[in-house]
């Protein structure tokens, strides 16, 4: 692979930001979480500084304030949010440039309707979407659906072989889903609409085609309702912790989250995710890897961790979460976004600003020109697809390779 | 009391109605076809931008179909676009209750209904057939039941997640340190019928309309029923004077058992319209219309339609085959309902027609099928949508223009002011009102109350 010294920065919108009390710093915006203007304000800043693609978290329950947390009746935290997908398609047509990465849970949901709506994403947008899939794995969430009985997970259970297996099922049934929307974006040619005035047919039905998946969830027969989008294949993005989520990405995604804690802990990572790739037999090109990371970034010395220790304060605990949290001066960050690229083969991060819109604009207005000046990241958009932006070509639809060797036997 | 007209803007999708074989015809899916078409609608001040659900690709005689315009986007997913580039206009979308489930429906539409300022609506439609059940995971699993008895419940379901926030729950005072007010109700809901046990915490705060505005497409007695316990609208085919004024009195009639007043459902009629600046130029226009959407292979298709076989080795421009329907043998179209109930009378009728005039095949056709609802000048066409509407046929009309990108722009341009000069059509959007506000459906009653309704009406 080329050495770039170049590195892909993307932005992971959530609620007033990702520390639990930061819908109580003085410059956050608590009463507009649920309007438009808030979700393009961030999605025009995020484009302001020429970030590849930004990211929306989803999930079929209400916010815990753990990772296995039951709901609660805490007040003094955000609760509530709205669709992602539904999201990203309302900020599409103020933003031209930025790619739209929405979450979109595959238990309990329709592959089909998951493939028309990002497919539609990707052409309200022109070319920008892409999809993190999530799993559902709780039970809470499996009763808003009232149609399968989930173990109860906590901490402490994660790895009983009972509900090992159920998470092992669920991320089975996340790749199928994957597979079922990849196949239906394909199941159209580009050139299947033909407007053929003479013929009186405008469509060519031999350019489209039944996908016929039937797995152990579900059986969808296809085509797809909605012709291949744009980038005739979205981006797929998907968040892995461990082992059994690093092989669901390299069976089914382009770009992998995990979440090291350090530059040596990235490194060993990466490694497990190339083995991964080498496990689940994946054809090239190769997953691209980001780190996760909160980040709370002020420019005087102190400050950003000062502000930390404010929202820990009020919120009445360490902030901790799934990923490493750095406070600092834009300068630090970027030293170390550079060491871990380059300790660890790292393609690129996803920043989640502990604090929006104040960490999103520190991203924009001083970490990007701290790594230009670096030589670091892109000086603007040269690119109008987000798979152009992430150096991925315009994949070949499966089926019409098919074809040929149909009509070529 | 002079009634207002209401009127919607359907985007045309899967049938012979769009033309695509004109010049001017654009895309299908490019959102730029969606937002020409919403913006002509909102420059018109229309009530609300439609769109309609197909979720498998029709198929005759084992073959996708491939003569009309065929691909469409996500509803939702296009609806939220387009509300980015309107500001007024209501976003209504048709959504199968069949292969969904009322958490991620509800979810949907509250979500639309917040990103848009209070502009959603949802044609609720309920059509479970084996034939499209094979492109999801509930078309295997889901009981087939009554229809109706389902829809409502799924309907009822959503209501109740969308009450399921107190409409003061978000209080966001960082001063306080409260989020949510203490004892809120913030999105507990559990439901439990024939159909759903469902139970847990939406995740959508309430949104302006609280509920969308709900209409229902659907003619039979069922649809109607439905439409009187559980709708503000229903979408019908009964466009013309006569059939409306059967219909609308047949549907106003039932909405007493429920405890409800005539004017809390709005009878929207699809309507189809072309226009000229003289009658004849209309006529002529309209002619040529017809033409383009009834090639010759639309023609035998159709014909297939009704005889329910081969006949590809028929000549459109020919006669009709001299032989009788075969109703028996299972039906050759899938993805759509069958269209006529006796086929063998209407070959019987079709061929008498077609020797008495000497039609071909594509002339009969052209003939006894897509007529459109309206031709002539604009004044003329602003009269009938008037006196349908003044003499209750219908409360407006859901305009299906067989153009895509521009075949509502001359409407709006030369029809609607007309109305407004009429006074029967708004001059102008009021600010700061939600869709539901400006059809007069006053605030959203709440879940339990339509549910009180429909449970007195059973026991009556």
């Amino acid at each position: 692979m080329p050495e770039t010294s170049e590195l892909h920065l993307a932005v992971a919108l959530d609620g007033a930001g990702w520390h639990p009390a930061a819908w109580r710093a003085p410059d956050a915006r608590p009463g507009e979480l649920f309007s438009a203007g808030y979700w393009t304000d961030l999605a025009r800043e995020a484009e302001a500084g020429a970030l590849d693609f930004l990211t929306i978290e989803d999930s079929l329950g209400l916010q815990t304030a753990g990772r296995f947390a039951s709901p609660d009746d805490r007040t003094d935290q955000v609760r509530g949010r709205l669709d992602a997908v539904l999201t990203a398609a309302r900020i599409a047509p103020h933003t031209t440039r930025i790619g739209l990465v929405p979450t979109a849970v595959t238990t309990h949901t329709e592959p089909f309707h998951l493939s028309t709506s990002i497919a539609t994403l990707d052409y309200v947008s022109e070319g920008r979407a892409g999809w993190r899939p999530r799993v559902a794995a709780s039970p809470d969430e499996a009763r808003h659906f009232g149609r399968r009985e989930f173990p109860p997970l906590t901490q402490e259970n994660v790895t009983d072989p009972a509900v090992a297996a159920h998470l092992s099922d669920l991320f089975d049934e996340a790749a199928d889903a994957v597979e079922v929307v990849r196949r239906l974006w394909d199941s159209w040619e580009d050139d299947a609409v033909i407007r053929d005035v003479p013929a009186g047919r405008f469509v060519d039905r031999g350019k489209l085609h039944y996908i016929d998946f039937d797995g152990r969830w579900f059986a969808v027969r296809g085509p797809s309702i909605t012709p291949r989008p744009p980038q005739g294949q979205p981006v797929v993005a998907s968040l892995a912790h461990a082992d059994v989520a690093y092989r669901l990405a390299a069976r089914a995604s382009d770009v992998v989250f995990v979440t090291p804690a350090s530059a040596e802990h990235a490194a060993q990572i990466v490694a497990e995710v190339r083995a991964a790739e080498t496990y689940s037999e994946r054809p090239p090109p190769s997953l691209q890897v980001y780190a996760d990371l909160v980040v709370f970034i002020d420019e005087a010395p102190g400050a950003a961790a000062a502000r930390k220790q404010r929202l820990d304060d009020l919120d009445g605990a360490d902030f901790a979460t799934d990923c490493a949290v750095v406070a600092g001066p834009p300068g630090d960050l970027a030293d170390l976004l550079l060491d871990w690229k380059q300790a660890a083969g790292l393609d690129g991060f996803r920043l989640r600003p502990g604090a929006l819109p104040h960490d999103l604009q520190q991203i924009t207005g001083a970490l990007v020109p701290e790594l230009r000046r670096r030589g670091a990241f892109r000086s603007g958009y040269a690119e109008s697809t987000l798979r152009e932006r992430l150096g991925l070509s315009r994949p070949a639809n499966r089926y019409e390779a098919s074809r040929y060797q149909i009509g070529a036997a | 009391m002079t009634k207002q007209v209401i009127l919607g803007a359907h985007f045309p999708g899967v049938n012979n109605h769009t033309v695509w074989s004109d010049p001017a015809a654009g895309s299908q899916i490019a959102f730029s076809s969606f937002a020409h078409l919403a913006r002509t609608a909102e420059a018109g001040l229309f009530d609300f931008f439609f769109l309609a659900e197909g979720l498998r690709l029709r198929e005759q005689r084992g073959k996708i179909h491939d003569l009309d315009v065929v691909g469409r986007p996500n509803t939702m997913t296009v609806l939220a676009a387009v509300a980015a580039v309107t500001g007024h206009l209501g976003l209504a979308g048709t959504i199968q209750a069949t292969y969904n489930e009322p958490y991620e429906i509800a979810r949907q539409f509250a979500t639309l209904d917040h990103l848009s300022g209070g502009r959603a609506a949802w044609n609720v439609v309920t059509s479970p057939d084996a034939f499209t059940g094979e492109n999801f995971r509930r078309g295997g699993y889901l009981e087939r039941g009554d229809r109706y008895v389902r829809a409502a419940e799924f309907v009822q379901a959503t209501r109740e997640l969308w009450d399921s926030w107190d409409s003061d729950a978000i209080v966001a005072d960082p001063a306080r340190g409260e989020f949510l007010r203490p004892g809120a109700r913030r999105g507990r809901f559990e439901y439990s019928t024939e159909n759903f046990g469902i139970s847990g915490n939406f995740t959508v705060p309430r949104s302006p309309q609280v509920h969308p505005v709900i209409l229902q497409a659907g003619d039979s007695d069922g649809g109607r029923e439905f439409a009187a316990h559980s709708a503000d609208g229903i979408f019908t085919r009964h466009s013309t004077y006569d059939a409306g004024r059967a219909f609308y009195a047949d549907v106003k009639s039932r909405l007493a058992r429920y405890g409800r007043s005539p004017g809390s459902l709005k009878v929207l009629p699809g309507a189809s319209f072309v226009l000229g600046d003289t009658p004849a130029e209309a006529e002529e226009h309209a002619r040529h219309i017809r033409r383009q959407q009834v090639s010759p292979q639309t023609a035998i298709l159709m014909l297939e339609q009704v005889w329910n076989t081969d006949l590809s080795s028929f000549d459109a421009e020919g006669p009709l085959p001299p032989f009788d329907p075969d109703p028996e043998s299972p039906s050759i179209i899938q993805g759509r309902a069958r269209m006529y109930d006796d086929p063998v009378a209407v070959a019987r009728k079709w061929r008498a027609l077609a020797e008495e005039r000497h039609l071909s095949i594509r002339d009969l056709i052209i003939e006894v099928t897509g007529r459109q609802t309206f031709t002539g000048t604009p004044a003329s066409v602003a009269a009938e949508i008037n006196r349908s509407v003044q003499d209750d046929a219908c409360d407006g009309f859901i305009l299906v223009p067989h153009l895509i990108p521009a075949g509502l722009d001359e409407f709006a341009a030369k029809v609607v002011p007309l109305l407004q000069e009429r006074g029967v059509f708004r001059s102008s959007y009021e600010s700061g009102t939600t869709l539901r506000d400006r059809l007069g459906l006053g605030p959203a009653r709440p879940a339990a109350s339509w549910a009180a309704a429909r449970r007195e009406h059973a026991d009556a």
